[in-house]
């Protein structure tokens, strides 16, 4: 019988609570879950393993950790998609997204999303990233 | 019209001419820009040449090739960020070397432009950053005018009302799955989770009641003479749930006449933070000092903690607005972010210093000097 291997995505966020959900709903969706709750514990990982796919909080440590991070895997893995998820969208006026090839070139995330996403809505935009 | 200067380090005088000729006639114009941007190229052979223009003139991007006869271009990437000079930088190099690439993005290196390259790929790398630029520009006229600071308060402050509501929001839409079946008990971490994610909201809440308040400068100050070891002893019993259970004592030291003009409320604000600080931070069965004491025309409050201490690094964040000092040990500690940055502005009102003592493992002091006279 042919073995599928699972594909690995890495979920950086500094929410516990967040994170677990997260990498529960994940989980469900037939994936392999690789966390980290910070900067170093995300480099130390994708240094010793490609994900197939990564999905980091923007705010951490900084207002900004989400974007080094993402320039890091992208530096290492330029094929891997990186969905950046943020808490902080249009209200507070701050907006990003990732639709034009201007920002795509300086923010070099493949997606953006609102943490408030469905799921199933979620699942979606991976196995689009992910060319399932 | 706005011109940006541009600095070519390389040690080839072909790709320094190549570049000033491709860039001789091109300008950078977007939509929103209320201008369009053209660039005045200067050149320099080596490292050390570039640092000495980088001295005597203001540029906006650098063009660094690493090869160099002399110093190296990531030496002259280091010499920048060390002066701290606000340039943009763009690396010239082959793929081959991503160890470089990696260390030079640690520098500051904004991009990488590999050789060898073409007009094309040249100039939509230094549209990028026209526009990287202008918005910086652009962040800086709203910073002189303060738009910035609220506007990135209300970004944080967005985000950390909203994480604990979707912390709450996701264990209870796992529970109304019956992800963990019929039973209940076997949801009660998540109901443990979610308590102390809404009880962090309310102390959010009440954090930024007293910040708005001391910010708009709208609140009525009552100032009289206050006996300080009265407030530091109400504080000390509002924290006693707390350091009972990690079984801290807290000794008082101080002259019971000592007393100061000042607003009750704000004392108590200042009091309160520095010592719930003191015992959150601290080890089981640790200790705290708070020390009062006046003299030479100050009043001098000091909260010293046994606790985990903090890197000198960390000290100078520590009163910007929602700054935590993230690390294994706090990771488990509940805080706003808010709590010095109060202090610190009360402390401010009353032209007071404020000095961190700290040592990672040992233990903290915050020493807040109030002058007598004002």
């Amino acid at each position: 019988m042919l073995k599928i291997e699972k594909k690995k995505i890495l979920l950086v966020d500094d929410d516990p609570d967040y994170l677990f959900q997260l990498s529960l709903a994940i989980q469900d969706m037939g994936f392999e879950v690789m966390t980290a709750s910070t900067q170093k514990e995300a480099e130390d990982i994708v240094e010793k393993v490609r994900p197939d796919l990564a999905i980091l909080d923007l705010m951490m440590e900084n207002q900004d950790t989400g974007f080094i991070l993402c320039h890091i895997i992208k530096n290492k893995y330029p094929e891997v998609p990186i969905i950046i998820a943020s808490a902080v969208t249009a209200e507070t006026g701050l907006l990003f997204d990732v639709d034009s090839e201007e920002n795509r070139q300086w923010i070099k995330a493949d997606m953006f999303l609102d943490k408030g996403i469905r799921m199933d809505q979620l699942h979606k935009e991976i196995n689009k990233l992910l060319k399932i | 019209m706005g011109k940006l200067n541009l600095l070519v380090v390389d040690d080839e005088p072909g790709i320094r001419s190549g570049i000033k000729r491709i860039l001789e006639s091109f300008s950078v114009s977007y939509p929103f820009m209320d201008e369009d941007f053209d660039f005045e190229v200067l050149e320099a052979e080596t490292g050390e040449e570039a640092i000495e223009l980088l001295d005597n003139y203001m540029f906006d991007i650098v063009l660094l090739d690493n090869k160099l006869p002399g110093i190296q271009g990531i030496e002259v990437l280091e010499y920048i960020k060390q002066q701290a000079i606000d340039v943009i930088v763009v690396m010239i190099t082959s793929y081959a070397s991503l160890d470089m690439a990696v260390k030079a993005t640690k520098s500051g290196a904004y991009d990488f432009v590999p050789k060898p390259f073409t007009p094309k790929e040249l100039r939509s790398c230094l549209e990028n950053i026209a526009k990287q630029l202008f918005l910086r520009r652009m962040t800086q006229k709203m910073q002189q005018e303060g738009k910035q600071i609220r506007f990135q308060f209300l970004s944080v402050l967005s985000h950390e009302l909203k994480s604990p509501i979707n912390a709450v929001e996701g264990y209870l839409k796992l529970m109304q799955e019956k992800r963990n079946g019929e039973n209940i008990v076997d949801y009660t971490d998540m109901i443990n989770r979610s308590l102390t994610r809404i009880q962090e909201m309310r102390n959010l809440i009440l954090d930024l009641l007293d910040f708005t308040r001391i910010e708009s400068g709208k609140k009525a100050r009552n100032i009289k003479p206050l006996y300080l070891c009265e407030i530091a002893r109400e504080s000390i019993d509002l924290v006693q749930p707390i350091s009972i259970q990690k079984d801290i004592d807290i000794h008082l030291n101080c002259n019971e006449k000592i007393s100061y003009k000042a607003d009750k409320q704000e004392l108590e604000i200042i009091f309160n933070n520095l010592l719930s600080n003191a015992v959150k931070y601290n080890k089981q069965g640790g200790r705290i000092d708070v020390n009062l004491s006046k003299e030479k025309g100050f009043v001098t409050v000091s909260v010293a903690d046994t606790g985990i201490g903090m890197e000198q690094t960390d000290i100078e964040k520590l009163f910007e607005d929602f700054v935590r000092i993230k690390s294994e040990q706090t990771k488990h500690i509940s805080g706003t972010g808010l709590g010095l940055s109060i202090v610190k502005k009360i402390a401010d009102l009353y032209g007071a210093s404020v000095q961190v003592e700290s040592k990672p493992g040992e233990g903290s002091n915050f020493i807040i000097r109030f002058p007598i006279e004002r």
